[in-house]
């Protein structure tokens, strides 16, 4: 095979022009700074659908009586699927990687655009299409699915269980199906970008965390979004095309045995959560590397241990693919597996261990700037320790029979996939809303959202912890709760109920902000947080090439903040080598 | 991966011309910025991404395969005709990957009319794989299938069948999905190849594709109907 290309095919990648008209420019752009914010308004609209579906069922599980529900039940889990579908697909997974990673990650690396902007663009608008089919489910007849954001079968796979069973989970299987296909699209260019792209100078251990974060995420992407598009393919047959991949024999609906034999819901829930567990990783590890870049910047340190950082990364990458069984112990499982998959399951506590305090040694004895981005880095540290921990207690699979499908499991998973993922976005947005719109976010806003929201996510989830232990069991529309003993319940259910409104509606002050801040804010310098990497040496919003026409050529590592000798308290990553007389080897 | 490794030393000695613009930092080497370390084209970094990601797919289905035959009493309905029909369609397969060779050495050596050439018989050995497999399909429907289709009222088609043509249909669905994607890309390709939109390293790309298919077929074959043939 040879690679002996022409020079000039090597260009033309990058022989694009700024389009004039506000479509090409807007719309159907390639430019990977307007479809990050594409994808950013995309999360912003499914997090406004996806908060108020759980503000209705709060409301409803406060408000429950056996003579009286907000919602029937029917309804509460339609509420609940959608709600858990439209957030980890469209908020968690596009927000952080296709919002962040595709404007940030070619800026970091001291590139014009992604290697593929055309694919780029097909990547957002399958995105679009896979939120939009999800979103029609709303309007079907039947209306959407209540089968969960896990899909499983044998009530996914069958028409005629409940009214939303029907055309609701074609939907659903549906846009996943295409969401696969998008993620897949965005791996790929990810991938190639970060190992082709990087400007001289920028070698892999110069690379900001952020981008790390990003190029691992979307290696899980690549080779997890594979499995669940398989899965979803069967599923698709057996509810269409009357396969029975998922169905065993002698499943009875409504007095009446299936004609379908010879499946195993099991086979389902191997090919979802081989898919599923890495999910997690692609929703958190984005957040990991945001909070790591934004940590060492208004510490004014370097980032403590940056390679043991990175290989940290790599390390939960690796492990997150073997540690699915974990969703399956009381699914039927030999104990001998259920013991191997535990001790990964411990395995991966050892990688997220070495971040945690590698984020508290960063933060030990600096000068630590309390802006809005740095208050959201912050709790993001705080939620990740108490999401993290519980999630040792799941893992030994003699404890999670006992709390498997109950409110502890809700508590946990939220706390450091959901609301852990959501610091991370509020605080990468305002870190970089200024480089993105030349101007600031509102300050006291900001430090008023994050006070408002870090108080009320706790007190949503540290309840639901305490009501897990007594047994609560989780997606019930409502049940005489004098069968778990104990008086609390109702009156919990009311204090959560209450402090979910009051997170959600601190979420609008964000929203307020961000799009205030767009043409009021004050208006923003090049760098304004003194930061180091490339992102900081652009224009604030950047041009067109990102870099103006210059090629930066990269000197320094990525967080060399406080060097001893140095001018200033940071050298920028294209600061000339001799800036550092007394800096590591770097 | 060997591809990277036996291209590695080709990238070392041609790293100015594999870089987008600028050479390597003084002193650095291929890992340091400024060029394509792995010395390819991005397009086929790309390519080779996809084909991770996607045989990763066609593990799973016939993970899927496997699992529901292990735990199932498994017929063996192909015989005469059918493994006589899915021979052939082997055979074609494996010599459109030949055509395909021949293509890519023709356009790397600029010998445009003849690349175009062994493209498009290349897209023909495809559809006539295609066409085999629709007719077998529609065999196995007939022969089968049709009064056991129509028996399941669960589904909204009214559909029901056994998983050992579930398994078929889902597995060689999935790669003649793939063969007819493969046709139409080698069509577009030779002919805007002819025009000078695409260049030598296009059809290299589209190469490993038609390859991959290929070989997707080559653990189709034996699993699906070597292994449930009656002897």
């Amino acid at each position: 095979m040879s690679v002996a290309h022409d020079v000039e095919e090597e260009h033309e990648v990058h022989v694009h022009q700024e389009p004039k008209e506000f479509i090409w420019k807007y719309i159907f752009s390639t430019d990977h700074k307007v479809i990050g914010k594409q994808y950013f308004l995309l999360a912003i609209v499914a997090v406004v659908i996806g908060l108020g579906l759980s503000l209705a069922f709060r409301y409803h599980l406060a408000t429950y009586t056996p003579q009286g529900m907000f919602l029937n039940p029917d309804h509460y889990l339609q509420a609940v699927t959608m709600h858990g579908t439209i957030l980890v697909f469209m908020v968690l997974t596009t927000a952080p990687l296709g919002g962040f990673g595709n404007y940030f990650l070619p800026i970091q690396i001291g590139a014009v655009d992604m290697a593929f902007p055309r694919l780029n663009m097909l990547s957002f608008w399958l995105t679009l299409l896979s939120f939009l089919v999800l979103i029609a489910a709303f309007v079907v007849p039947g209306g959407p699915p209540v089968s969960g954001w896990t899909g499983y079968p044998p009530l996914s796979a069958i028409n005629s269980a409940t009214p939303g069973m029907g055309l609701g989970q074609t939907l659903w299987v549906g846009s996943i199906a295409i969401f696969c296909l998008a993620s897949l699209v965005g791996a790929i260019n990810f991938i190639v970008t970060t190992l082709d792209l990087r400007a001289r100078g920028m070698s892999l251990m110069r690379m900001p965390l952020s981008t790390w974060a990003w190029f691992i995420t979307a290696i899980i992407a690549l080779l997890s979004f594979a499995v669940l598009f398989a899965g979803g393919l069967l599923l698709i047959l057996d509810r269409e095309l009357g396969t029975s991949f998922y169905i065993p024999a002698g499943v009875v609906f409504g007095a009446k045995e299936l004609n379908h034999k010879g499946g195993s819901p099991l086979l389902y829930q191997h090919l979802f959560w081989f898919f599923g567990h890495p999910e997690v990783y692609i929703a958190i590890l984005p957040g990991m590397g945001i909070v790591s870049h934004i940590l060492a910047n208004f510490a004014r340190k370097p980032i403590f241990g940056y390679n043991a950082m990175v290989y940290a990364i790599a390390a939960i990458g690796v492990i997150g693919f073997f540690v699915w069984g974990h969703h399956m112990f009381q699914s039927g499982m030999s104990p001998y597996v259920a013991v191997a998959f535990s001790i990964l399951t411990m395995t991966i506590g050892v990688p997220s261990a070495i971040k945690t305090f590698n984020w508290l040694g960063t933060l030990w004895k600096g000068n630590i700037e309390f802006t809005s981005a740095m208050l959201f880095a912050l709790g993001f540290v705080s939620l990740f320790v108490s999401g993290g921990i519980s999630g040792i207690f799941l893992g030994q699979n003699a404890v999670d029979i006992y709390f498997h499908d109950t409110y502890f499991v809700v508590a946990h998973f939220h706390l450091i996939m959901g609301v852990a993922a959501m610091f991370s976005i509020a605080a990468g947005t305002y870190y970089w809303f200024p480089k993105m719109f030349g101007r600031y976010m509102n300050e006291p806003l900001g430090k008023l959202h994050f006070w408002l929201t870090f108080v009320s996510v706790y007190s949503v989830f540290i309840p639901m912890h305490i009501m897990g232990l007594w047994g609560h069991p989780r997606r019930y529309a409502g049940f005489e709760y004098a069968f778990l003993n104990d008086p609390m319940i109702p009156s919990m259910h009311n204090m959560i109920t209450a402090a979910a409104f009051v997170a959600v509606l601190a979420q609008l002050l964000f929203i307020f902000n961000y799009f205030w801040s767009m043409y009021k804010g004050a208006v923003a310098p090049e760098n304004p947080w003194n930061g180091t990497s490339l992102e900081w040496i652009t224009a604030s919003p950047p041009a067109f090439d990102n870099f103006g026409g210059k090629e930066p050529v990269v000197n320094h590592g990525a967080y060399e903040y406080s060097v001893p000798g140095a001018e200033k308290d940071y050298i920028m990553q294209t600061d000339p080598p001799e800036a550092a007389p007394h800096a590591a080897a770097h | 991966m060997s591809e990277a490794a036996a291209t590695a030393d080709t990238a070392a000695a041609h790293a100015p011309a594999a870089s987008h613009g600028h050479a390597p930092a003084p002193g650095g080497n291929l890992w340091d910025g400024g060029v394509r370390p792995l010395g390819a084209h991005s397009k086929k970094f790309g390519m080779w991404l996809f084909i991770v990601s996607d045989s990763i797919t066609f593990a799973a289905l016939l993970f899927a395969y496997s699992y529901v035959r292990l735990s199932n009493v498994w017929p063996t309905p192909f015989h005469g005709h059918s493994i006589v029909t899915s021979t052939a369609m082997t055979f074609v397969l494996l010599s459109s990957s030949l055509t395909m060779v021949l293509a890519v050495d023709a356009a790397n050596k600029k010998l445009r009319d003849k690349a175009v050439l062994w493209t498009m018989l290349t897209a023909l050995g495809g559809l006539i794989f295609v066409v085999l497999h629709t007719m077998e399909w529609l065999g196995i429907i007939n022969d089968h299938l049709m009064p056991l289709i129509k028996a399941g009222e669960e589904t909204k088609s009214g559909w029901t069948m056994p998983m050992v043509w579930g398994t078929f249909f889902a597995a060689t669905g999935m790669h003649m999905l793939h063969v007819t994607v493969g046709v139409g890309y080698l069509v577009v390709l030779a002919l805007q190849y002819k025009n000078g939109k695409f260049k030598a390293i296009d059809i290299e790309v589209a190469g490993l594709y038609w390859h991959f298919v290929d070989l997707v077929w080559m653990f189709v074959f034996p699993l699906i109907y070597l292994m449930s043939a009656k002897i």
